[in-house]
């Protein structure tokens, strides 16, 4: 274990409440690891933050070109922080590529840490620069503030003598890096040092070798004067004492299932297809054997679900995971859940569509699939998780309501969400709502008939699984005979049984909680109605624009099928309703349809998340016109 | 998740009756489907499995409305999907005796693909295979199993479409278990039915099965009586291939091909002749080339009906429930293990 150390404090330390940090360079560089061991040491710190990795949708593009540059990008901060930031503060550049890719996003006067070695004829010629004009020399960057640093150069030097060959020695520039900013934001070392120990105790060398580097990044910032001017910044840690993880939206959606399981004392079973960006879900479950879990990578989407479809007829917890095309694969299986009336979760995590479209950026653009995508009148209910942490709640409800309503439930998240990190209080598993499967008890011969369409006053039907004696009894797509389950064409039956499905939906609404606001006033000028993971950018925004003293509410919608009871006299409050979606307006046709009145829509198709700055810009028009 | 009670010493015994349901079977007349619901039935005693542990999934086809005759669990699902439902029952409840019913359009069409890869992954089902070389519920288009030349509603012209030779397609996918049985021939379709129930693995049953509306006498070169001695070889393990009316053809390997050798004339004895080996991988996938049509090949090779293979290999479910065991060697997850999980860590 190295022993703590400290900067000297010939330099002036300026607090700060957040920044915004990316780590750019090719994706070979290990910005992914760089960022996500700055991420876990802002968090064991005790700072609030937020993460977003941005990869290349191409494995390895060619090395030094735009298209292979790889970005970790994170907001930390004194007080909460729901995005990874808009723009960043600090760029960390580790080539001409990663600098060209994404200059635009930084903040005019934002600090740019640059490693020259990637800035070499070569660098530029790839990344587009003329080589004649050196964008770390000439007028491109005068709106920001530059530091060159030779961190390959540096590395080298301090790890000389450490035993590694020279290739090796190259790998460790990124924890230069790290150690640099370590040093500039007044942050400990000793996570990166611990984790660096457990990956390689078995090989001294390596660990201390990394650990040399970090250190020799540490002190680079102290001993040289080029940071004289800007001096270093602190972040003073706001997290309640506790215990935390950190977890990705994909992550807390597999956690989210298995935690459902176990609470219902259900075998959790997975059939899935990998697809971008839900694989981890997958992953993820595969790893959760302990807790019982069975995962079936399937041979395609179809199989995906109807695997589930047979665990769920089974007595499983079953539940599937996919994105928009997988989704459109799995429609057909879908329109049988809901005929079988059997618990199901499907959780689709959202893409830039149509097609292939988009797949490593995130869209909310599935919404109106899942509400209508089906043959024959088929409704279902629908859930969307609004963060990363939010994806275990939302995950772990449509769970709920799966199980206790027996019916399939898509459950919504993004490929921004999936992705994106924050820290998440250790949840008790007393805490969470109970779920209780209403299995038929066994039979004896001279009991009434079993009736497998015999429904509650909820409209929900028994859940008889095989294995149960006396009720051995057959269920299929063709339309069933109300209570008996029997096939039946007759018409008065087929009207009655669509009836009773879309009413059984319905009555989910008596189940959930009613819509609540967010942030802002219980009446006023303008509602901002949100789903899915543009809470971040809508709750800063909203913040903002209160400080400002705009009349303006946020809520965010988590239960989009049924709607929550109060909806439409919740938005019945406020002279304008704004609906702001990654689609092309897909909400809000449904807010239109239900409740006859015309909210104002606004939306972004870029394969990007929403931004704070844009939603403020869009509130302050709509206030304005007011 | 209900306690199982495998035991049916308490109960009275079973027979093929308590298997019905009560529902009225809505085949066609004549339909080589019934024969088989009867087999189905008349086997079910013999398994020692309580009805309650038995279910029967299949997909979409005239075959496809098994189970609702069957007094078992059931779940008649959606067009070539009845594998992959069948697979996630079995991967989640391995203690039950599963079922599948399916067709030729079914299985090797729309579901071809779930076909393959249930086949190679070797879950315990029990497929029933029945192929009538014709699409019948959707009114007499041909099948991927049609053979060359027919006429029907959709190649008016006939069939340019290669067949598909199920044996074959069974074997190059990995399937440890492969039978062929007439619908006909109840005994034999009921003793292989009972074989496959108890091989461990994928049991794939392909029963060549008449449709009397849309494709009639598709089999009759292997069924009619004058003729079916000739056609037909019935393999059984550790017996020689012999066939024909007056069991005086045999079948005999030359190198790796087999050649049809009159036992009559007394230059080859029995002893000379292939003697089948159920767990003989090489010979099976020959045995599975036995696929001409005596109507159009001369010097044919009979068509060999019974069990091709049976290879004893650990199953999907199986091998899944070891690695979960393995997992939980040191205790099952509880769900404060989980939701703490392993990273998580403290501020004070």
């Amino acid at each position: 274990m190295s022993e703590p150390i400290s900067s000297t404090s010939k330099f002036t330390v300026t607090p700060k409440t957040s920044v915004s940090v990316l780590f750019a360079g090719d994706s070979g560089d290990g910005m992914q690891l760089t960022g996500t061991q700055f991420a876990n040491t802002v968090a064991v710190y005790g700072a609030d933050l937020n993460t977003f990795p941005n990869f290349p949708s191409e494995i390895r593009a060619p090395a030094g070109t735009i298209a292979g540059v790889s970005g970790f990008q994170l907001q930390f901060g004194s007080k909460p922080v729901y995005t990874p930031g808009a723009k960043f503060d600090v760029m960390i550049a580790m080539n001409a590529a990663a600098l060209k890719a994404n200059l635009k996003d930084l903040h005019r006067g934002g600090i740019i840490i640059a490693c020259t070695e990637g800035f070499d004829e070569k660098n530029l010629r790839l990344a587009g620069y003329n080589p004649e004009a050196h964008p770390l020399e000439d007028a491109t960057l005068s709106n920001y503030i530059v530091f060159p640093v030779p961190v390959l150069q540096l590395t080298r030097e301090a790890l000389r003598d450490s035993g590694l060959s020279a290739k090796e020695i190259d790998r460790c520039k990124n924890m230069f890096i790290l150690g640099l900013l370590y040093w500039l934001y007044s942050l400990p070392i000793e996570t990166t040092v611990n984790m660096l120990h457990a990956k390689f105790g078995k090989n001294g060398t390596v660990a201390e070798a990394n650990i040399r580097a970090i250190k020799a990044g540490y002190f680079f910032g102290d001993e040289t004067e080029i940071f004289a001017n800007l001096g270093r910044f602190d972040i003073s840690p706001s997290k309640q004492h506790g215990t935390y993880r950190r977890v990705t939206g994909n992550e807390a959606c597999a956690i989210g299932l298995t935690a459902a399981a176990k609470k219902a004392g259900l075998e959790l079973f997975l059939g899935s297809y990998p697809i971008t960006p839900a694989t981890e879900i997958l992953q993820t479950l595969a790893k959760m054997k302990k807790w019982g879990v069975k995962t079936f990578q399937a041979e395609d989407e179809i199989a995906g679900i109807v695997t589930s479809i047979g665990a769920a007829y089974g007595g499983a917890l079953a539940a599937t995971n996919t994105s928009g095309p997988g989704l459109a694969l799995k429609i057909e299986a879908l329109g049988l859940a809901v005929m079988l009336e059997l618990p199901l979760v499907v959780i689709n995590v959202q893409r830039g569509g149509p097609s292939t479209g988009l797949p490593t950026k995130p869209e909310q653009s599935d919404l109106l699939m899942a509400m209508y995508g089906r043959h024959g009148d088929a409704p279902l209910p629908i859930v969307a998780a609004y963060s990363p942490v939010d994806c275990f709640y939302t995950t772990y409800e449509a769970a709920r309501i799966a199980i206790e309503h027996m019916t399939p439930v898509i459950c919504l998240t993004d490929g921004y969400l999936a992705l994106s990190s924050e820290p998440w209080k250790v949840e008790s598993g007393d805490n969470l709502r109970d779920i209780n499967p209403h299995f038929s008890p066994e039979r004896n011969p001279e009991d009434p008939a079993f009736l497998p369409y015999k429904r509650d006053d909820r409209h929900v039907r028994p859940w008889a699984i095989p294995g149960t004696k006396g009720l051995e009894h057959r269920i299929g797509g063709l339309e069933k005979q109300h209570e008996t389950g029997h096939v039946s064409t007759d018409p008065d039956n087929h009207e009655l049984m669509t009836r009773l499905r879309a009413e059984k939906i319905e009555k989910i609404a008596d189940s959930i909680p009613l819509q609540t606001l967010d942030n802002g006033p219980e009446k006023g000028d303008l509602l901002i109605l949100g789903w899915g993971s543009s809470y971040g950018a809508i709750k800063t925004a909203v913040e903002q624009a209160l400080e400002k003293g705009f009349s303006v509410a946020h809520a965010h919608l988590r239960y989009m099928n049924p709607f929550p009871k109060n909806l439409g006299e919740l938005m019945g409050n406020y002279k304008k309703v704004l609906i702001p979606e990654n689609n092309y307006g897909q909400l809000v046709h449904l807010i239109r349809d239900k409740y006859l009145f015309a909210p104002v829509s606004f939306t972004k198709v870029k394969g990007l998340p929403f931004n704070e700055m844009e939603i403020l810009e869009k509130i302050t028009d709509l206030i304005k016109e007011h | 998740m209900t306690d199982i009670d495998t035991s049916l010493a308490s109960r009275p015994p079973l027979t093929a009756k308590d298997f019905a349901s009560d529902q009225e079977p809505k085949w066609c007349p004549g339909c080589g489907d019934h024969a088989v619901l009867q087999q189905l039935k008349n086997v079910m005693p013999e398994l020692g499995v309580p009805p309650e542990n038995i279910v029967f999934i299949s997909g979409i086809g005239c075959s496809s409305r098994l189970p609702y005759y069957m007094a078992t669990y059931g779940v008649h699902g959606i067009h070539g999907r009845a594998l992959p439902m069948a697979s996630g029952l079995k991967t989640s409840r391995p203690e039950l005796s599963v079922w599948v019913a399916t067709g030729d359009g079914d299985a090797l069409s729309i579901g071809g693909n779930h076909f393959i890869h249930t086949l190679r992954r070797n879950i315990d089902l029990n497929v029933v295979l029945f192929n009538n070389e014709i699409y019948g519920l959707t009114k007499g288009q041909y099948s991927p199993t049609t053979k060359v030349g027919l006429k029907t509603v959709t190649s008016p012209s006939g069939v340019i479409d290669h067949p598909f030779n199920t044996a074959t397609l069974t074997l190059g996918a990995g399937g440890t278990f492969f039978a062929r049985a007439m619908d006909r021939d109840g005994k034999f379709l009921r003793s292989i039915l009972a074989r496959a129930a108890g091989h461990k693995g994928t049991s794939l049953v392909e029963i060549y099965q008449n449709c009397p509306i849309f494709n009639n006498s598709a089999f009759a070169a292997f069924a009619g009586q004058e003729n079916k001695d000739e056609t037909t070889v019935y393999v059984e393990h550790g017996m020689p291939l012999v066939f024909g009316k007056f069991r005086q053809k045999g079948i005999k390997l030359n190198g790796s091909t087999p050649v049809v050798v009159d036992l009559f004339k007394g230059d080859v004895s029995e002893s000379e002749l292939w003697i089948h080996d159920e767990h003989d991988t090489f010979k099976a996938n020959l045995l599975a080339r036995f696929f001409d049509d005596p109507l159009t090949v001369e010097n044919f090779l009979p068509r060999p009906f019974g069990i091709f293979y049976a290879e004893d290999r650990l199953t999907y479910e199986d091998a899944l429930e070891a690695q979960i065991e393995v997992a939980q060697e040191l205790g099952e997850g509880t769900l404060e293990d989980l939701l703490k999980g392993d990273n998580s860590y403290i501020i004070k």
